[in-house]
Order: C-alpha cells, then structure tokens, then sequence
C-alpha cells in the first residue's frame, strides 16, 4: 500500500476539520488509523480496502458490497425468529405500540437523503435502552444497531463519519447518539439487498427519505426491501435539519464557523459562529449540482437558483481529465496542483492588475484559458487540471452565491454538502470570493455535518407518518 | 525571412484590391483591432460621388424658353467609413498592400485594441510607419456598440433556431440606453452602459470562450475552436451530464421538476468505467457554459434593472450554436422577461470604438451614419446546413462601410409609441412568399433599371459598362438575399429599393431619372393654373372629391411601379385625366373618405405635415391643389420631400424651385410662402420609402413648433410598404394607388386601386 493510498484511505474515515495543512493531514491519518483498528471490524477492514483501491469498481460481484457482511446470515436467521417471536409472544408489537402511545415513532429511527452521488443516512441509536427493552428488543433491531455501530466502514464504500457522531442527545424523549453514515448512490441496490436480506420490512418502520433518490427508488425499496418510504421534501429538510443541528450542538466543535481573515493566507483561521439568530440566510448546498436557498424564518424560505456546476462537475470533470475515480482522489491531486498553469489570469493578459476596471492581476481571466494552446496543455500535470477544476467551479458557485445574496438582500450565506466535505480548499476559497468581492459585506459560513442535513431533515419527519 | 515561411505563403494570396480596401487613397484615421483569430482595420476616407444639382434658370436673362430648371452633374465629397475584417494570417499582406496605396496622409498614428494589438505592434509600426496607439478593449468596444445601435436601425436581433427565419432583427429603441453588453472572450465581462461615455464594469466570469476551447481542447483533442462547435453541434449531452430525471427517476414530473433539465454537469462522467464521445462531451461543455453564462447575465440584469442585454465576444461572433444555447439559458433563466440580443456587427464594434476613439475631435457622432448596402457584406449565413468551408471563404474578408449623412436624424415626434414603431409593412425575412415575389420582381425591373441608367448619361459612353458594372452588384445583392434575407437586417420592399439606389450611387448613378423629372415638372407646371381654375369652380363637396381624386391620379404617375412605367414608356401623352380613370371607382379599397369629409366640415387643422412623393403631374398637380385648399382654410402645411434623389421622388431642391414657379402664378400659395405659412423641408432620406424614426432634425424642430395636428402620407413606398400601420399620436391620412397587382391581390383588391385611409388616434 503506497502512500497516497493510505492518504486517500484513511480521509475517507476522519477528518477532524481543524486543521489543513498536509503535514498534519499525514499525521491525522496515523491517529485516525489507530481510532479505526479499534473497531471490531478492522481486521476485515484492512484487508478489503486496499483491493478496493486497487481496482476501483472492477467488480459486480458484491451482493453486499457496502454494507460489510458479518453477521449476514445470523440477522436472516434473525429475521425468521422475528416473526415466530411476533406470533408467539407479541411483545415487542406491545412495546412498538408503547411507543407510539407516548407519540414517539418505534425503533429504528433513520433518516436519509439520496442523491445524485451519495446516499446520506443518519441513525439514531438509543443509550438509554433499559434491560426489559434489551430483552425485548427483536432481533433484527438489535442487529442492524450492532452493525451499524461497531464499524465505520462498511463494505468498500460505505463510511461512519465518526467525527461527526452526536453523543448524549435527546430525541423525542430519548438518549441516544446520532451517528452519520454514507455511501455511494449507485450502491442503493445493494443496500436494499441489505434490507431485505435483514428482514428491515419485518419492523414495520417508517422509512424517512428525501432527495430525488427517495423518488428514483421508491419502486425498489418497496419490491427489494419491501419498504415503504416516506417521501420529503428535499429543501425542506434540508433547512430543518441545519435548524436542528446547530440548535443541538453544544459541546465540543462548534457546528458552524467561518473563517477570519479570509483574504490573509497568513492570519485566515476557523472561528465559531454563532447561529442562534440566523435569518435571513443564504442557504447554498453544493451536492452533485448546486441550489440556493433564501431563508427567512423557520418555515419560510424559497429556492432561488441553482447551478449545474457543483460536486459532480467537479469529480466528473476530474474523472475526464486526470482519470481519477474518486473525489478523495481527485481533491488529492487538487492540493497538489497549480491552477494558475491552466487558468489564465488579469496579468497574463494585461501584465498586471485591469486598472481601468480594478481587477487584480492575480484574478482568474478565463478559467482553462491557457489550454488553448497546445504548448501549455502539453506542459499541465494532472494535479494542476485537478486544481483548476477544484478552483473553477468553487469559485463560480462563489460568484452566484453574491449575487444572490445582493439580489435577495441578505448578508449570511451558509454552505452545505458533501462538496465541502474534507475540502478546505475550497472553503477557504468560497470564504475568499465572498469576502474581496463584497468587500467585506458577505460571510461565508460552514456547518460541520455539512452534508449530512437533508437526512436529518428527513430522520426529524419520523413522527408525522402523513 | 526563412522563419516566416508561413506569412510568406501567405504573402502570395494576391488581394482583389477594388473590392476589398476601397478608397484607400484618400484614407486618413486609421484604427485596427487584432483579435486573437481576426483583425478588423478601420480608416475613414472621402468619397467623390457625382450627383445631379438642379439650379433655377435666370428667368429675366430669358434663354432657356421652356426649361425650368437646369441640371447639372457636380463632383460631391462625402465621408465614409471603413472597415474591414480578415483573418490574422492576412495582416502582413494586408498591411504591406495599405502601405502601397496609401497616397499621402498626415495620419501619423493607428489606435490599436484587441488582444493582439500588443503581439502586432511591432509589425504594424514598422510597415505602415505610424505609431500604434494603444487604447482600452472595453471603452472601444463600448463606443462601437453605441454607434452601431444607435446608427443601423436593424443591428440587433434575438435568435429563434427553429423559426422560419432564425434572425428577428429588433427596432432600435430611440434612447439606446441603458443596456448590459456581455462580451464573452475567452473570458466574461458583464458591463452596463448608462449613456455614451458612461460604462461600468459591472462583474465578470472566468467561465467563457476560453474555457469551452481549453477544456474542450483538453476532453476532445480537438484543437479549433470551430471545430469543438462543430462537435458540440454532433453531440448529446444527456449522456454526460446527470439530469434531474437521473436523479428523481420517472417522479419528477408530478413534482412539477423538468426531467431534462441538468442537475450536475459532467454529472455522468465520474466513473472511469465508461467512454464518452468527443461530441457528447463538447455539447456538455458548451451547455454548461452557455448556461452558466446566462445565469450569471440574469443574475446582473435582474440586479440592476436592466432588460436590454446584447452578447458579442468570440464566443457569440454569429455562432448558431452558441446564441441559440445563451438564447436557451436566458430565456429559462428570465422566465422569458428578457431576451439575449445579438448584434450585426457585433465583431466590428472594437475597431470601430478605436477609431471613434481617434477621430473624437471630428466628433463623428454628431452625426448621423448609414449602412452602405452597396459596399457592406452583410451578415453571413451561419445555417448548419451551409457547409463550413464554404463560409470561412466567404468571410475571409468581410466589409462594412457607413456613410456619413449630411443631417442629423431623430425621430418624427409625433409617433404615438417611438418603442414598437416598424416602417416596414411586410418582413420578407419572415414572410416566405411575399419574399420570393418581391426578389424576383427587383431582378425583373433590372433590365429597365439598367436602361434607364444608361439613357440618363447618353453623353457618357463609359456609361454602359458602369451600368454594367450595377446590373451585376445588385443582382448579386439580390441573389445573396434570396439565400440569406437577413444579411442586412429585415428584408423588406424598402431594403431592397435603398440597396438598388445604394448601388446605383455607388457607379455614378446620382439620379437616372433627373431629365424624365424635369420634363414632367416642366410640363405639369403648364396645367397647373387650369386645374386650379377648374377646381375653384366646383362646390364645396365636390371641390374636396375632385382635390382628393387628383392626389390620387397624380400618384398615379411612378416610374417606380413597373406596370406604370410601362405605360409611360409606350404612349408619352399619358396624361392628368386618364389617370383620373384609371382609378378605381368608390368605395375604395380603404375608404374613409367620408370621415375625411366630415372632418374637414370642422374646425381647421393647425398644420398639416405632408410626405410627398413623385415629380411632375403628382406634386404639382395632385399635390399643389390639395395643398392650396388646406392652405385657404386656415391650415399651415409643411412639404417634406426627400433630401436626395430616389426614382422619380421629387426631392426637396427640385421642390424649392417647382415652388417659386407655381407661387409666380398663383397668389394663394405665394402668400402663404411669404407669410411662412408654407415651409419646404426636407426628411432627410434618398429612399422610395419612409422611416418616421430617421428623420432629418430641422423637420422634426418644424413640426413641433408648428403644433402639426395632422400628417399626409402619399404614395405606395411611404404609405403602403411602409408606415401602413403606423401609429401617430394626431390624426393621419395615408393615401396610395396600388399600382401592383400582386399587392393589390394581396390587399383584396385589384391593380390601381385606392388606399384612403383616415386615422384618428383614440383618446385613451
């Protein structure tokens, strides 16, 4: 295993968010692999991820492949005694309906967001289970509790973003931890095959989801796992679920920051921000494409553009380009790479800063604009296209964002996505553009789950089975 | 030399000098703009043209007897400007060929813009021996978009791909401004224009033409920029980019989503399992940054209230593919409140922004300017169809040339809404069959147009081949229009007259029908009294029936109209009376006349303002004793004729001494000469036709100080091909004999019958 594949490996798992330069980086993976190879899953872990590197989806054999398989055939075997327990002894339907009479939706409480590139799924896990609960908690239940919580990984693309894990918080009465998971869209099918093979449908739960995937999928998850899904508005758990998150976080990393100074490479650092008066607020989440959405109290809010030049612009475009796989990947190459060798920028045209228009001469003129000439494309590496990819499209979402902003009258701009996610460059890029071409009037904010928040939107819908 | 072997080759191409830098001996001011493809050179020159004068006789000297007034062909200078667009592997052939034409010139400097103007200094200063003076990219590009607005009626347009014509050329608003002009170069300046020498900046994008041609070149290996177009115009982008139906499945539609609209561009392309087609990827690339482009211009026009947004850049440069993309994503973007406009001479407006930047103390927008048809090549087609190659030869050199007018033009103040005023009747670009019939009977007049031309230089034996020389030029014109209506804007009855009159100019034709004029007015001054008398006679009622049909009879002498001059032609003493019986019999084909007459039952009018129309029995004796009427009751009339010769129009010098000699008979008129009540102006136009939004300024200071209340149109030119429909805010009279029969058919009537059609504004 080489290094890059342990850099890219291990940035998958954690990623503290605190600090970005490589060095560090480096040094968090060591601390990250010693985190993750205390889990149980480990062993199986090592040996898989590499494989998984080495040949990126080469393979269709994976029934299961993101969700790791101990276990499988013990919670089928689970599910069968399932519904012999049901019949015989009714008591976890009398505990279900308990549940449901305190107003509070059973157990297992999920939430999840499909979309263009990733499946987002938050799990809430009860702390607080008493020992008659224990015992009368059906099998299946309590499999898929044990298995999403004793790994971080599952199956070669499937993560537990750990770091993001919310300890010791109370949801409709009770305690629990909030864990984050992630996986790849077009590994749905598999993990439908996951839910069936489990018996999900045997716990009569409710299924939240929103993002188009909710719709894309519904036919499946009803013939596959035989679920019914409970379909959410997008936007609207989007919102509810940042609303949600920020009102809960309150110890430990701040949820939301920005960064001071942004126009100073020397002095730019993470502050906390303060969110408890948010509005109005630009809402801006970059997933595979773009929306913005102007907000204006908590339940009033319009969607006001959006922009195909997002997430999968970039990876696509990536792909094309370096023949990178993966967004690990290709934010990777980015750090490495010099956009300025592809970009052509105010001073390659004018020598210097456009007076006449106060543009700086360090400003990007035309993005790629160096590749029209044979020459520089010969010249460019992969790491600099990378880069200029990275640079391009944050810097364009940048650009809407403001005017956004001014056409919407509203200061406060806060981004979400996965986009975002391990990709400080671009925050800090995006924190850059906001601040110099406003002089100073925008702030761009960021919240730690960025891309987690349409899932607990849809997790938050749980009790209003309408 | 060995290093240059490309410009060498280059250096054979032999340049067919006549054609291409026309007056360059008299050629002072230069400007060139170097592109990073195309050079656009700009100088301004003078024009020798020979025009027809016609000078009153010394009557008490008593020589001429009969004639009324003389002609005379007097050599006239008039400026014109130039400009010229050729690839940039011409410029030193080119240079090298200005340098060994140009005469003498105290020109010492070229005002230099463009990309290139930097790469190309040293060459252009070493052949031309001026100094190259460099000037902003973006203030010249501005002052060549004002120019061109505010001077060709018929610059921009909006794209419409699968309209019968493609090009829907837009009425210049009177007051151009303000507007957002996004040049997309390689890459995006967004700039508002507040008034002529007022522009900002207002943002920008890095998003443009050279990221399309750098990724692109990158994803396909494609090298030109054409040829990336070409693969995009090939290609499917749903196979790139992730669609929102990609993403929602078959449900979007009930969630009021639209399937194919692009969710993430690029979207499909991240996975190295699968290839992606050269063209795909290019027509990904080229949505994704005409959409991103669009966006952003609506994002700018919504944030500072501005509706007019015209594109140009090299990235637009009459692509197709390009503006109907940028068409696309602005019309989604603006829910369709605003339309992306393109212009005509969108490549030209650097070289022309320089060169006004060099002659700013000439202060060439005093003036008025015209598009020379005759010298200017017109929008090239850029239709799919047409094969590339094709069009690259033909637009290896492409001229525009403008003519400075002598007047300064406004608009007629009393349009009722100056906005969504059109002269024109009937757009041929749109209207497939009137086009067709009208093509081909400018090409039929030819013969006729050409003989005449020649009879009215006998003395010049030279003539012949000049005329020659036009037969050819305008019936090439004609046949480029049959295969591209929109090289000059709309095509029209009125572009296709001024294109023939243009061209006609352009080989010394001044005026082929300046003899038949002056005999006909020499002959029609003889009747004028007796049909005055006759008239005075009549009563009330019928005096206005028989001044109405005179107006009418008299407009039945055009030379223009074929079936007219046809008649002309063959029996010389076609005269006033059987005219007169030509006419159809009331009603009329438009016919209100007897609101006419119930109206002239009232108070008078304050002033008429009357477009006349041809020489000889029309003016004198249909128009004259109209006129006196108005006159005896009350009426101020002011006669507006053209400024210069067009057919047999009569123009305003030829009025000016037709009047002396009917006010030397007739009291009334000489009186009310006197006494200013009777003004000659002219309307500032050499055209058959009228365009109510470029008059000269004199006759709109006229009828605004006058309180004009009433306004006469007359002829079929003015009255039927255009102004037909347009609306004034005071009452109108617009009268014409249709002398076609194809129009007349059109109209639901035959050949010579009558339009009187009497208007008053609704008082809303």
């Amino acid at each position: 295993m080489n290094r890059t594949d342990n850099l890219i490996g291990s940035l998958r798992f954690q990623w503290t968010g605190e600090e970005h330069s490589l060095s560090f980086l480096v040094k968090d993976i060591m601390e990250v692999n010693g985190f993750h190879c205390d889990g149980e899953g480990c062993a199986e872990e090592q040996e898989e991820e590499p494989t998984a590197l080495r040949l990126p989806r080469s393979k269709t054999e994976t029934s299961c492949s993101i969700i790791a398989t101990p276990g499988a055939d013990s919670a089928a075997a689970g599910g069968s005694a399932l519904r012999e327990q049901r019949v015989s002894k009714s008591t976890p339907a009398m505990l279900r309906l308990d549940s449901l009479k305190k107003n509070r939706p059973p157990f297992p409480w999920f939430g999840m967001d499909i979309g263009g590139t990733l499946v987002k799924l938050v799990y809430f896990e009860p702390k607080d289970i008493t020992a008659e609960e224990e015992q009368e908690e059906v099998d299946s239940l309590k499999s898929i509790r044990r298995f999403l919580t004793s790994h971080t990984a599952y199956g070669k693309t499937g993560i537990r973003d750990v770091h993001l894990e919310l300890s010791d918080l109370t949801l409709w009465g009770r305690k629990g931890n909030l864990h984050f998971i992630r996986f790849p869209t077009h590994e749905l099918p598999a993990f439908l095959q996951m839910g069936r093979d489990k018996h999900f449908s045997s716990l009569h739960t409710t299924l939240c989801a929103t993002g188009g995937g909710a719709f894309k999928y519904e036919d499946g998850f009803r013939t596959m796992a035989n679920l019914q899904l409970l379909k959410l508005d997008e936007l609207e758990c989007l919102i509810k679920g940042v609303l949600y998150i920020d009102s809960v976080v309150s110890s430990g990393p701040p949820e939301c920051y920005y960064f001071e100074h942004p126009t100073d490479p020397e002095r730019c650092e993470q502050k906390a921000y303060n969110l408890e008066n948010p509005y109005p607020l630009l809402l801006v989440n970059i997933g595979s494409g773009v929306s913005i959405l102007a907000v204006y109290s908590k339940d009033s809010y319009k969607r006001v553009t959006g922009t195909s030049l997002g997430g999968g612009t970039f990876l696509g475009l990536c792909c094309l380009l370096t023949g990178c796989s993966t967004f690990e990947e290709a934010l990777a190459m980015a750090t490495e790479g010099e956009s300025t060798r592809v970009d052509k920028l105010v001073k390659d045209i004018y020598g210097g800063d456009y007076e006449r228009f106060g543009l700086p001469g360090w400003a990007v003129a035309s993005s790629f604009g160096s590749m029209m000439c044979k020459e520089k494309r010969d010249s460019v590496s992969k790491e600099d296209l990378a880069r200029a990819t990275l640079v391009t499209i944050t810097n364009n979402i940048g650009s809407i964002t403001r005017m956004c902003a001014l056409n919407e009258n509203i200061e406060r701009v806060v981004f979400v996505g996965n986009f975002l996610r391990v990709n400080t460059l671009s925050m800090k890029l995006l924190a850059y553009a906001l601040d110099y071409w406003s002089k100073g009037q925008l702030k761009a904010l960021f919240l730690r789950h960025e891309g987690y928040f349409g899932a607990v939107g849809a997790l938050l819908e749980l009790p209003n089975p309408s | 030399k060995e290093d240059r072997t490309g410009r060498c080759m280059d250096k054979s191409i032999t340049l067919p000098p006549d054609e291409i830098f026309r007056n360059l001996e008299n050629a002072k001011m230069f400007a060139i703009d170097i592109g990073g493809s195309l050079t656009k050179l700009a100088y301004y020159s003078t024009v020798q043209h020979k025009v027809a004068k016609v000078r009153s006789f010394d009557h008490s000297a008593k020589v001429n007897g009969d004639l009324l007034y003389e002609i005379s062909v007097q050599e006239e200078i008039t400026a014109r400007l130039h400009f010229i667009k050729f690839e940039n592997a011409y410029i030193e052939t080119c240079l090298d060929f200005i340098k060994d034409h140009l005469v003498n010139t105290e020109t010492k400097v070229i005002k230099a813009t463009g990309g290139g103007a930097y790469k190309f200094k040293d060459l252009v200063e070493k052949k031309l021996k001026l100094k190259v003076d460099k000037e902003d990219e973006m203030t010249c590009l501005i002052k060549g978009c004002n120019f061109v607005l505010k001077n060709i009626p018929h610059e921009a347009f909006v794209y419409a791909k699968h309209a019968d014509s493609e090009f829907r050329f837009q009425n210049t608003h009177p007051d151009i401004f303000p507007y957002l002009l996004i040049n997309i170069g390689s890459g995006v300046s967004i700039v508002k224009v507040e008034a002529e020498d007022k522009f900002e900046r207002i943002g920008g994008s890095s998003i443009g033409g050279g990221t399309f041609w750098g990724l692109g070149a990158l994803l396909t290996k494609t090298k030109r920029f054409d040829e990336l177009l070409q693969l995009a115009s090939k290609g499917q982008h749903t196979n790139v980019d992730m669609l929102v139906k990609d993403i929602y499945g078959g449900a979007y539609g009930s969630l009021g989503l639209t399937g194919n609209l692009i969710a993430s561009s690029f979207g499909k392309s991240a996975t190295t399992d699968k290839e992606f087609s050269k063209e795909d990827m290019a027509k990904s690339l080229l949505h994704m940054i005409s959409n991103d482009i669009g966006q952003l211009a609506c994002l700018y026009a919504k944030l500072h209230n501005l509706t007019r947004v015209y594109f140009g850049g090299f990235f637009i440069r009459g692509h197709p593919v390009t503006m109907h993309t940028i068409t696309y994503s602005i019309n989604f973007f603006t829910k369709g409140e605003v339309q992306a406009l393109f212009l005509r001479h969108e490549g030209y407006l650097g070289a022309i922004g320089a060169f006004l930047k060099g002659a700013e103390e000439d202060n060439p927008n005093q003036y008025s300017w015209e598009e020379n048809y005759a010298g200017s090549s017109g929008l090239m087609s850029a239709s799919p169809e047409l094969n590339p190659v094709q069009r690259a030869r033909s637009g290896t050199f492409d001229m525009l040339e403008m003519d400075r007018l002598d007047r300064q033009l406004v608009n007629l103040p009393l349009l009722q809404d100056p906005t969504s005023y059109i002269p024109d009747t009937v757009d041929l670009t749109e209207d497939a069959l009137a086009r067709e019939y009208w093509l081909y009977c400018f090409e039929e007049a030819l013969d006729g147009v050409v003989k005449r031309a020649i009879a009215s230089q006998k003395d010049q034996p030279e003539a012949v081949e000049r005329a020659e020389k036009f037969r050819q030029k305008y019936r090439h014109k004609v046949q480029t229009l049959r295969h591209q209506p929109f090289a000059y804007g709309s095509l029209t009855v009125r572009s296709l007259l001024d294109t023939r009159e243009h061209c006609l100019n352009e080989f010394n034709f001044p005026d082929p029908y300046s003899k038949i004029k002056q005999k006909e007015n020499d002959m029609a001054l003889k009747y004028y009294l007796k049909v005055v008398k006759s008239v005075e006679e009549l009563s009330w009622e019928q005096r206005q029936f028989t001044l109405v049909k005179g107006l009418l009879a008299g407009n039945v002498f055009d030379w223009g109209a074929k079936a007219v001059s046809d008649v002309l032609e063959s029996d010389p003493d076609f005269g006033f009376e059987q005219a007169k019986q030509q006419l159809q019999e009331r009603p009329w084909l438009v016919d209100a006349y007897n609101q006419w007459i119930e109206r002239l039952k009232g108070p008078p009018h304050k002033c008429a303002l009357f477009f006349v129309d041809n020489s000889g029995i029309d003016i004198i004796l249909g128009v004259f004793p109209f006129i006196r009427e108005l006159l005896v009751r009350g009426t101020e009339v002011v006669l507006a004729s053209n400024s210069g010769p067009a057919l047999n129009d009569v123009t305003n010098s030829e009025l000016q001494i037709l009047t002396e000699r009917i006010a030397a008979m007739d009291p009334v008129i000489h009186a009310a000469l006197k006494e200013d009540r009777l003004a000659l102006v002219q309307n500032g136009s050499s055209s058959p036709c009228l365009d109510l939004s470029r008059l000269d300024k004199v006759l709109a200071t006229a009828v605004r100080e006058r309180g004009t209340d009433l306004v006469i149109i007359e002829g079929m030119g003015r009255a039927i091909h255009t102004n037909y429909y347009a609306m004034l805010s005071c009452e109108s009279l617009k009268l014409a004999v249709i002398k076609n029969s194809w129009l007349a058919e059109r109209l639901g009537g035959k050949i010579f019958s009558v339009v009187f059609k009497y208007e008053v504004p609704s008082k809303a």
